[in-house]
């Protein structure tokens, strides 16, 4: 008995000590200072030559200042910040997403230090609201991507089209989508999500969630008119959702001349060179809708820790990779779109035919980026992908209840 | 605890409780051998346990430690947003309970039967080629399952060798990965009234009734593919376990292979049984790495799972405590399964009816002279 009674003991303070031990292990608070400190930086790459590209940036600042700093590409960014942030010992840079970015700055994970950048007023204005916090720009854009319509040149002419037919209203869309249905060729094919439909939602003059994220706007009648105007297109068979194709997405689609017309970002002129060269396509902007020209934006930030044990190295670094040299750079090696508008002028020089992405930056519109948006979103998509026979007005209202919820924590 | 229950330390009972005889430092030993084990699985198994109960209930929202000061506690807060309070996590959470529940009614009997088919199989003494078929069924288990959920990608995509095969018969294959439909709506899109208008957790009955959707349904093959073969090997161990004479002397009284099998081999399996539902129950309500590498719950959350759900409640949404309470209620669902499991499967006495007709037959055979086929079937399965 008495031997139990001491092991039980000994067992509860074995226990005690534990916690404690992971309790220290857990406790950052404010990290001492020191800004010599070797900076590491974490980044969910898209490739080989987005990590080459970063790499040799970063390297390029290391030797000009004299700190250290290792670039390591996440296997899962979302999850490998999360175990950084709760540890206490995150990346001190890293990329962040729209929809990843209230949470964590919400719980005191990021160090908010936009007004500190010397470059603030040079970010387009729209890539700063999607990255304000409670009224601060917590991290700076790094680049960014829009919508707009890719048309396959070769099915175009082959279908009697010229460039006159390019289509700039939604019935001039449905005209030349039908046009180019034939047998297993659809016009239009499109990821059937809020990602790519949304681009029909911004036309109509509509959106998910207002530009800051601190309204829902989900059942409004633009959105409506919207959907039901994909939904028409779908049940007449011009318009088809990627995975009812058996496509991965509408690139795929596109590459394998399943569909004559997609909406996507400019990241498919990479994927269209390495896997479907032999396709040819140009890039125009979408038709507008009842309200005008619209599209969706999508982009990252540079985040930095909060525990970070050198927040000064850190922000000199951010700078120099937001400079106009290093976004153009960037935007050769991977497609993406610089994030200062000093840089537009250069860009469309290098990528003449793409310009109709960047001319979007102008009125491209935010994903909704509120707290826990993310997972209305992806219930959002779950339904729309059965649009064809779903209903547009309950797939709406379940969204804004939802996204209202949101809002109302 | 375990801690309690480890050390096998004789009893100082009584008068001798105080004597320091040879065996006093006994005990102390004793701990001193168990010790690496209670260390490493306090470290790696109950610590962690336990500070997931407390997450669970708490307001940590993921940055530093969850016994720091500012973590309060919410009581079941965590619990009522997942189970009770109407929101998106609720019908997301019955979403996945519903799609992982079909998943189990259909994956754990096709596995179990499945195994042991292939088990009877292997074990039979005149089969050629007995070490090939052995290992050649055993393969998929050996592989990742990662891996195999790459290669079921493949084989199930519109275009790929299953909807090929298909297409020899003249039926146009479905579009597997991608497809919602549940298959037991067979078609219709919308429900009677009486159904789509009330709900369970947010889900629709309607929706409840559904069954797997195809896309899930690709998923529990792909299951029966992997682990019927590890249960194989649990059943196969148990056969040659068994003793041949029993089943001779079934044999010899006239049973047929059928009668044989259900009530002589059966019944002598029932351990084995025990452990196969067990784990495939523990395995089916856990499944995580195919929709992980697979689907990420689409098409339209038909393939999300609970643990899927806790994973990205906590990782992708900082809903930390959300995603704790999940993985909670989980162990209490398979907990509840394996205890009503336990219950069906128990050795019960064998029913007054049944009793009498055992004994009739006895008689009979007592008059007869003869030893009757029952009386030599029933002795082995199912006396207490």
């Amino acid at each position: 008995m008495k031997f139990r009674r001491t092991g039980a003991a000994l067992a509860a303070v074995g226990l005690a000590a534990a916690l404690t031990a992971c309790g220290s292990g857990f406790n950052s608070g404010g990290a001492t200072q020191d800004n010599k400190k070797p900076l590491s930086i974490l980044i969910g790459s898209s490739g080989d030559a987005e990590t080459a590209a970063v790499k040799s940036a970063v390297a390029e600042w290391s030797k000009s200042s004299g700190i250290k700093a290792t670039v390591t590409v996440a296997s899962d960014l979302n999850q490998q910040l999360a175990q950084g942030f709760s540890s206490g010992k995150p990346a001190d840079v890293f990329y962040l997403s729209t929809d990843a970015l209230a949470g964590y700055a919400a719980n005191g994970s990021l160090y908010s230090y936009g007004d500190k950048l010397s470059n603030k007023s040079d970010f387009y204005p729209n890539l700063v609201k999607s990255f304000t916090y409670k009224n601060k720009l917590v991290c700076a854009p790094k680049d960014f991507s829009t919508l707009q319509l890719i048309i396959n040149t070769d099915l175009w002419s082959k279908a009697g089209l010229t460039d006159s037919d390019i289509p700039t209203t939604w019935d001039e869309l449905s005209a030349v989508a039908k046009k180019l249905t034939t047998g297993s060729q659809t016009g239009l094919v499109v990821g059937g999500e809020y990602a790519r439909v949304g681009a029909f939602m911004t036309e109509a003059g509509g959106n998910l969630m207002n530009a800051d994220s601190t309204k829902a706007t989900a059942d409004s009648d633009a959105n409506l008119k919207a959907l039901e105007y994909v939904k028409q297109n779908l049940t007449a068979g011009d318009f088809k959702f990627a995975a009812d194709v058996g496509a991965g997405w509408g690139g795929e689609a596109f590459g394998k001349q399943l569909g004559a017309m997609t909406i996507e970002g400019n990241w498919i002129t990479g994927s269209q060179s390495a896997d479907y060269p032999s396709v040819n396509y140009k890039v125009v902007p979408l038709p507008k809708g009842p309200a005008g020209a619209g599209t969706l934006q999508f982009t990252n930030c540079w985040g930095i820790a909060a525990d970070s044990a050198n927040k000064s190295g850190a922000l000199s670094l951010v700078e120099k990779l937001t400079t106009k040299a290093d976004q153009l750079g960037f935007a050769k090696a991977f497609g993406v779109m610089p994030s200062i508008r000093s840089a537009a002028a250069d860009w469309k020089k290098e990528f003449p035919k793409l310009s109709a992405f960047l001319d979007a930056a102008a009125y491209a519109q935010n994903t909704p980026s509120a707290k826990g948006a993310a997972d209305v979103v992806s219930d959002f998509n779950s339904q729309v992908a059965k649009l064809a026979s779903g209903d547009p007005k309950t797939i709406l209202s379940s969204t804004q209840a939802n996204l209202s919820a949101l809002l109302a924590k | 605890m375990t801690a309690a229950m480890a050390p096998t330390a004789p009893s100082h009972r009584g008068p001798r409780r105080r004597s320091r005889g040879l065996r006093a430092g006994q005990a102390g030993s004793g701990w001193l051998f168990v010790s690496p084990v209670l260390i490493i699985l306090g470290l790696f198994l109950l610590i962690p346990v336990l500070m997931a109960a407390w997450v669970s209930v708490s307001d940590w929202s993921g940055r530093g430690s969850p016994f720091s000061g500012n973590v309060h506690f919410v009581g079941a807060a965590n619990y009522g947003q997942v189970l009770w309070a109407g929101g998106l996590s609720e019908s997301d959470f019955g979403t996945a309970l519903k799609n992982n529940l079909w998943y189990v009614i259909l994956v754990v009997p096709l596995q179990t039967i499945v195994a042991l088919a292939l088990a009877m199989m292997v074990n039979r003494r005149l089969l050629r080629g007995r070490g090939f078929f052995r290992t050649a069924y055993y393969f998929p288990s050996v592989t990742s399952s990662v891996a195999i959920t790459v290669l079921w990608l493949f084989l199930f995509s519109t275009t790929g060798a299953v909807n090929a095969v298909i297409s020899y018969f003249g039926v146009k294959g479905p579009n597997w990965f991608n497809e919602p439909a549940g298959i037991f709506h067979f078609g219709a899109t919308s429900g009677p009234a009486v159904l789509t208008s009330h709900s369970l957790l947010g889900v629709s009955w309607w929706d409840w009734i559904g069954g797997p959707s195809v896309a899930m349904t690709a998923f529990v093959i792909l299951a029966i593919f992997t682990t019927g073969g590890t249960f194989m090997l649990l059943f196969l161990a148990a056969l040659q376990n068994l003793s041949h004479d029993v089943d001779e002397a079934a044999m010899m009284d006239g049973a047929t292979a059928r009668q044989r099998f259900f009530r002589v081999t059966l019944p002598q399996l029932r351990p084995t049984l025990f452990t196969v539902i067990t784990l495939g129950l523990i395995g089916c309500w856990q499944v995580f790495d195919q929709i992980y590498t697979g689907t990420h719950g689409n098409p339209s959350k038909t393939t999300l799972t609970p643990a899927y759900l806790s994973y990205t409640a906590a990782f992708n949404n900082q809903q930390w405590g959300q995603g704790a309470a999940i993985a909670f209620i989980l162990f209490v669902i398979i907990i509840i399964f394996t205890i009503i499991q336990r219950y069906v499967l128990a050795e019960k006495r064998v029913s007054r009816r049944r009793m009498g007709w055992i004994t009739r037959a006895e008689r009979q055979a007592d008059a007869n002279g003869t030893a009757s086929p029952i009386a030599a079937q029933s002795s082995h399965g199912e006396n207490p």
